[in-house]
């Protein structure tokens, strides 16, 4: 055992890039899987609604954590190995598509039908009509729960330490074994998510009270 | 595909599987009765306590919500013993599942309290209602009746949020995953049963929450 030194902190500061650079590859990837489900969700073809629903259920029905195990371990199934990096990605992006979709379709069923049918009037195909017309009237009102949401994703990477990548959490797990400073250690992480996620979800709380302000 | 499956040596632990299954419910369970009673005071201090209760409890779910869950649970069990607290694994976990619902409770359950409005309880004490009588037949039904959605899921997050306590080696589903796939080397088997495990114990706690909902929480038909 050694004595917690200035070395040990700021290696656990370093790795603070990965829990950021994981979150922000998850937020890419549900982003993308989001907007499928969402569509899905709210298609007229009937299998796409219910698979899409499924899909939601079931990663809303289990833990992140068991989402995660399967990302490292499914792939080991079709003969291919994946890194820890590249199964929590893989999982949390996942986690990320059913949540987001979920939330993003609420959102485009608040658009009112008359906007939809105004653009189908006016001989708009499905892709304009979606993207030109009703998403980005939905956009507005999916800004505070994506951010609410992205605060869950966030603290989620936590669990990322427990496949053995190493992020923060990993990383004071790390240093924690070399030096036993255990509160000193996980307050010290606790206080760095507190600092990148408590912003966040002040900003996504005052977005969602304009948003009802400007409903009035 | 070369892969051979072996679910047979999975299923040979069914016994541990359902054990550690009915550990997740009963820890569930257990945090959400005590995170209830938490949360019930908390929001009790947060409406009509001091200004300084309301600060300190607002300190608290800010806190709570913006770190995550595994890093809580890392505090409770490895940093408390520093301050001369020793905790086994089972009740680290019970503490830090608590102290989590709890902060998450407080915000619902107040959400309840307010949405009962002014007028009713002042109707109540013009009929010559008690206190106890306006709680009981006045505010606890629709307030209920307002945040049984949000309560049930946080319930069902609570539960799935359980498999994190395998962290800490605390017994419950997932660290009896944990523990058969080091004896059988059949992760992706283990992992797979054990994911399909939790999903049916959520199905059955989203059937339960329906059907109680049904039973009690009916809204009367519009006239």
């Amino acid at each position: 055992m050694r004595v917690l030194g200035e070395s040990d902190i700021l290696f656990i500061i370093a790795a603070v890039r990965w829990t950021l650079l994981l979150s922000l590859a998850a937020f890419i990837g549900g982003g993308i899987g989001g907007l499928l489900i969402a569509l899905a969700r709210t298609s007229g073809i009937k299998w796409l609604r219910l698979s899409s629903t499924g899909y939601i259920k079931v990663f809303q029905g289990t833990p992140l954590l068991m989402q995660l195990f399967l990302a490292f371990f499914v792939p080991g199934v079709f003969g291919i190995d994946v890194d820890p990096w590249g199964a929590a990605a893989l999982g949390l992006s996942l986690h990320a598509s059913a949540f987001l979709g979920e939330i993003w379709r609420g959102c485009i069923e608040v658009v009112p039908p008359g906007q939809s049918e105004a653009a189908r009037a006016l001989g708009l195909r499905y892709g304009p009509r979606m993207f030109l017309i009703v998403i980005p009237q939905a956009f507005r009102i999916a800004v505070p729960p994506t951010i609410g949401f992205l605060v869950q994703l966030i603290k989620g990477t936590s669990l990322a330490s427990i496949i053995g990548f190493v992020e923060v959490t990993r990383a004071a797990q790390i240093v924690n074994n070399a030096t036993f400073r255990p509160f000193t250690i996980f307050a010290l992480v606790g206080l760095i998510y507190f600092i990148i996620c408590w912003p966040l979800s002040r900003y996504s709380r005052m977005m969602e009270k304009r948003l009802v302000a400007a409903s009035r | 595909m070369l892969y051979q499956f072996e679910f047979a040596d999975v299923f040979a632990y069914w016994p541990e599987l359902a054990a550690g299954a009915l550990r997740t419910l009963v820890l569930s369970m257990a945090a959400m009765a005590i995170g209830m009673v938490v949360a019930v005071l908390g929001a009790l201090g947060k409406t009509s306590g001091p200004r300084w209760l309301a600060m300190l409890l607002d300190a608290y779910i800010e806190l709570i919500r913006n770190t995550p869950f595994l890093v809580q649970i890392f505090v409770i069990f490895f940093g408390l013993p520093s301050a001369g607290i020793r905790l086994s694994s089972d009740m680290a976990a019970l503490i830090a599942l608590v102290v989590n619902v709890g902060a998450y409770g407080i915000e619902i359950i107040r959400a309840g309290i307010e949405s009962i409005s002014k007028g009713q309880i002042e109707a109540g004490k013009a009929l010559g209602l008690k206190p106890l009588q306006i709680f009981l037949l006045i505010v606890l039904k629709p307030a209920l009746q307002a945040i049984y959605p949000s309560l049930t899921s946080q319930f069902i997050l609570l539960m799935l949020n359980s498999s994190v306590c395998s962290a800490i080696a605390a017994g419950e589903l997932t660290a009896a995953a944990g523990d058969i796939q080091s004896r059988t080397f059949r992760s992706f088997e283990v992992y797979f049963v054990v994911t399909c495990i939790y999903f049916a114990i959520s199905m059955l706690l989203w059937t339960v929450f329906a059907w109680l909902e049904r039973l009690f929480l009916q809204k009367p038909a519009a006239r």
